[in-house]
């Protein structure tokens, strides 16, 4: 083979890109891997991970000088000194918010899959019928049917803990052994079935933790500092997974620092020959060719990789011809949700620190249950008794105040609601032309917001999260809407979406560029609609169902 | 989560403009290297705040003044830093003012004293602050039980802690008087 020429070219070593890139190796494929950041080893460059929580010098706190640096990030809660280093540096890679958009980046390798949250629930089939049939943007061009496989497959792999419930808007799973509930949440769980029989359910959290041994990984020790990275591999990342299975093939190549500019467009042959990528340490440009490029750089990025190829084609980039490259933009508005105090259960505690919690799948606007708005919610949450941040009756300094707040406080309960976004053309990302990264790249200018359906339906996330606490005898609950930026959810998805018609949509249902058929785009650019659940898990699944289609596109070119 | 014990917005939690010539900056600097006295009066607030008792060592066994040290001078904000400064004065005043000796002369029992009714002051203040200062005594508070709670000796011998647990149970028996998990 020649120098700098591969099979297949992955572009991102996220989720996306190392699932990408399993599955490519594992198919015989020669593969390059190209992510724009640094290198962080599994283990090795888990700096925090082993050291001690009081080790640290802030305690978990960030500096007033991260706060200058990381102003995004210090919008949620995810600035936290531990994993400072993981968040993109801001000055170096600004964006432009047209509209407030709250953008949580990883440049480095694997992407968010060692920061992210691990909640991994499918897409059911009303979620791939939603579009057709409440007639809103473009029909999703595939269903449930064809994912299925699919979720089995990367399920089976990645390692999902979670309970079999035969809910059909939720379906089951490949399941490894559900984490449990604690004594507080059966009971509230218990009494939501009494109050709605089978109509609401509570239960356990669907997430890629191990609860039994998958090999070469460890089982999760149940330590909750997921996000410093796992030493013990309990739980998914492309470094503790999908990387290593790669790697075993002997056929894949990573190049750390490789920022692709763009996809090299033959109009003659009108296919991908491969990316050019800029040296982000050296500056240096370099062409890689392959049969095959997979964009999997994240939602945003990959459409930003589009607008910036082919140009000489189309003046919007690759991929633009329908007038959709950039558009429907979504995410999952959050930022809302209740909490309250839990009367009894003064003689039980729990052990072990669970990075998991309960999981209140959607009930609204299903069967018989209709609403002012469409699509809908779900919750996630955890019941636990307080600690020493507690306020304590009668008591404000001193030693009874210090001895009292080494004990358990009372129960509290509280959830947070995560609510489908309907894909309007309006949201939008285009290049900001006039403003450029360190590396004088254009950079994504973000225009989307909140429309009158998502509104709507925070009003009622609100409206049942406290009917149902109230129901299940919970105290003094409290309600907070903290607004929501477009981005804030993590969910950002959308702008390269599936359809059914290459006039209106930027893929095909094998997620191929319409325009380009030896580019697919399986990160959550390709999503058509937004669901309610935590997406990662159908990114997994359509990724691997692309990489299946492409490799029996080459073997049939090929015969 | 420290907010809601102190009654505020937890100190440093945003970042704002600040008008500070360049040479109340310097002399800001300068004053930020506090003294050992200055960290041993830290220490003697904090050990007010949480003292050593049957059950475990207090604040000035975990080294809580230093700690406070290295977030004033990391994590606040310039006029934050001021004022926490000044506190310490304001203190040793209010001490004085108080018992007629300065708080490092004070009895363990004048210092809780002292401190129990600034914090009694404070708690009617920070709830309806608005826009005003932060004051010093919620921020020597704030960084205490932070401190304190979340060192060494606050994970192992206030709390309990376990750093690899291995498994979660959702329902154990507790009974009065155990520790709470770090």
């Amino acid at each position: 083979m020649e120098a700098n020429t591969y099979d297949a070219i992955v572009v991102g070593s996220g989720i996306s890109g190392g699932w990408a890139a399993k599955e490519l190796c594992e198919k015989g494929l020669k593969v390059l891997m190209l992510e724009r950041g640094g290198p962080y080893e599994h283990i090795k460059d888990y700096k925090s991970a082993l050291r001690e929580p009081w080790d640290l010098p802030h305690r978990g706190r960030t500096t007033i000088e991260q706060k200058q640096k990381y102003p995004v990030i210090h919008r949620g809660w995810a600035a936290s000194e531990a994993v400072m280093d993981g968040w993109v540096n801001e000055e170096d890679c600004p964006y432009t918010e047209l509209k407030p958009f709250t953008w949580w980046r990883s440049y480095r390798m694997g992407g968010r899959s060692t920061l992210w949250g691990r909640q991994s629930y499918r897409f059911s089939p009303m979620d791939f019928e939603a579009n057709a049939r409440d007639g809103i943007a473009v029909p999703w061009p595939i269903g449930y049917h064809d994912v299925a496989p699919w979720y089995d497959h990367v399920e089976k792999f990645a390692g999902i803990s979670g309970s079999i419930e035969n809910i059909a808007h939720l379906p089951d799973g490949q399941f490894l052994p559900p984490m449990e509930l604690n004594c507080v949440e059966k009971d509230v769980a218990k009494r939501i079935k009494q109050e709605y029989g089978d109509k609401r359910h509570l239960i356990i959290g669907r997430t890629a933790n191990l609860t039994a041994l998958i090999p070469g990984r460890s089982k999760c020790q149940f330590r909750n500092r997921c996000w410093e990275g796992c030493p013990f591999g309990g739980y998914f990342s492309t470094q503790s997974s999908t990387l290593p299975a790669a790697m075993k093939t002997g056929n894949l190549t990573v190049r750390p620092y490789s920022l692709v500019r763009q996809v090299l467009y033959d109009k003659d042959t009108k296919k991908a020959t491969g990316v050019e990528v800029l040296d982000t340490e050296t500056n240096q440009t370099y062409e890689f060719k392959s049969k095959v490029v997979f964009l999997c750089a994240s939602s945003l990025n990959s459409t930003w990789v589009l607008f910036n190829s082919a140009t000489d084609i189309w003046p919007e980039g690759l991929g633009s011809s329908s007038g959709e490259l950039g558009h429907n933009v979504m995410d999952h508005h959050y930022n809302l949700g209740a909490s309250g105090m839990v009367e009894g259960y003064e003689d039980s505690y729990i052990f072990g620190k669970r990075a998991n919690g309960f999981y209140i799948p959607r009930f609204v606007n299903i069967g018989s249950d209709k609403r002012d708005y469409l699509r809908g919610f779900g919750y996630q949450g955890s019941a636990s008794r307080e600690g020493w941040s507690r306020d304590i009756a009668e008591l404000s300094i001193g030693g009874d105040f210090k001895d009292a707040l080494t004990e358990p406080g009372q129960w509290t309960i509280g959830a947070t609601a995560f609510g489908e976004i309907l894909p309007y053309h309006e949201n939008k990302i285009s290049l900001d032309k006039d403003r450029k990264d360190k590396w004088g790249l254009p950079v994504l200018a973000m225009d989307a917001e909140l429309k009158e359906n998502e509104l709507k339906m925070r009003k009622d996330m609100l409206a049942e999260v406290k009917a149902m606490l109230s129901i299940a005898g919970v105290k003094n609950i409290k309600t907070w809407d903290g607004g929501h930026a477009m981005g804030h959810g993590i969910h950002e998805m959308g702008t390269a979406r599936m359809g059914l018609d290459p006039k209106t949509s930027v893929l095909n249902k094998w997620n191929q560029v319409w325009d380009c058929l030896n580019v697919y785009v399986t990160d959550g650019a390709c999503m058509t609609s937004s669901g309610c659940q935590n997406p990662s898990l159908t990114y997994m699944a359509l990724t691997a169902r692309a990489v299946d289609h492409a490799v029996n596109e080459l073997k049939k070119n090929n015969s | 989560m420290i907010a809601l014990l102190t009654g505020g917005a937890v100190i440093g939690g945003n970042a704002f403009l600040t008008g500070c010539s360049s040479s109340e900056e310097r002399n800001l600097k300068a004053r930020l290297k506090l003294t050992p006295q200055q960290v041993a009066f830290l220490d003697e607030v904090a050990e007010t705040i949480l003292p050593t008792t049957q059950k475990s060592p207090g604040a000035k066994a975990a080294k809580v003044g230093s700690f406070m040290t290295i977030m004033v001078n990391d994590c606040y904000e310039a006029p934050d830093q001021q004022i926490f400064l000044d506190g310490m004065d304001k203190l040793d005043a209010a001490c004085k003012k108080m018992h007629d000796v300065g708080f490092m002369e004070a009895t363990a029992e004048q210092r809780l004293v002292l401190l129990t009714a600034i914090d009694k002051e404070i708690k009617g203040h920070m709830l309806q602050k608005g826009q005003s200062p932060n004051h010093y005594y919620t921020m020597f508070k704030q960084l205490t039980l932070l401190g304190y709670f979340s060192s060494e000796i606050g994970y192992k011998q206030a709390l309990r802690y376990n750093q690899a647990p291995g498994r979660y149970e959702g329902d154990v028996p507790y009974k009065k008087g155990d520790r709470a998990w770090a």
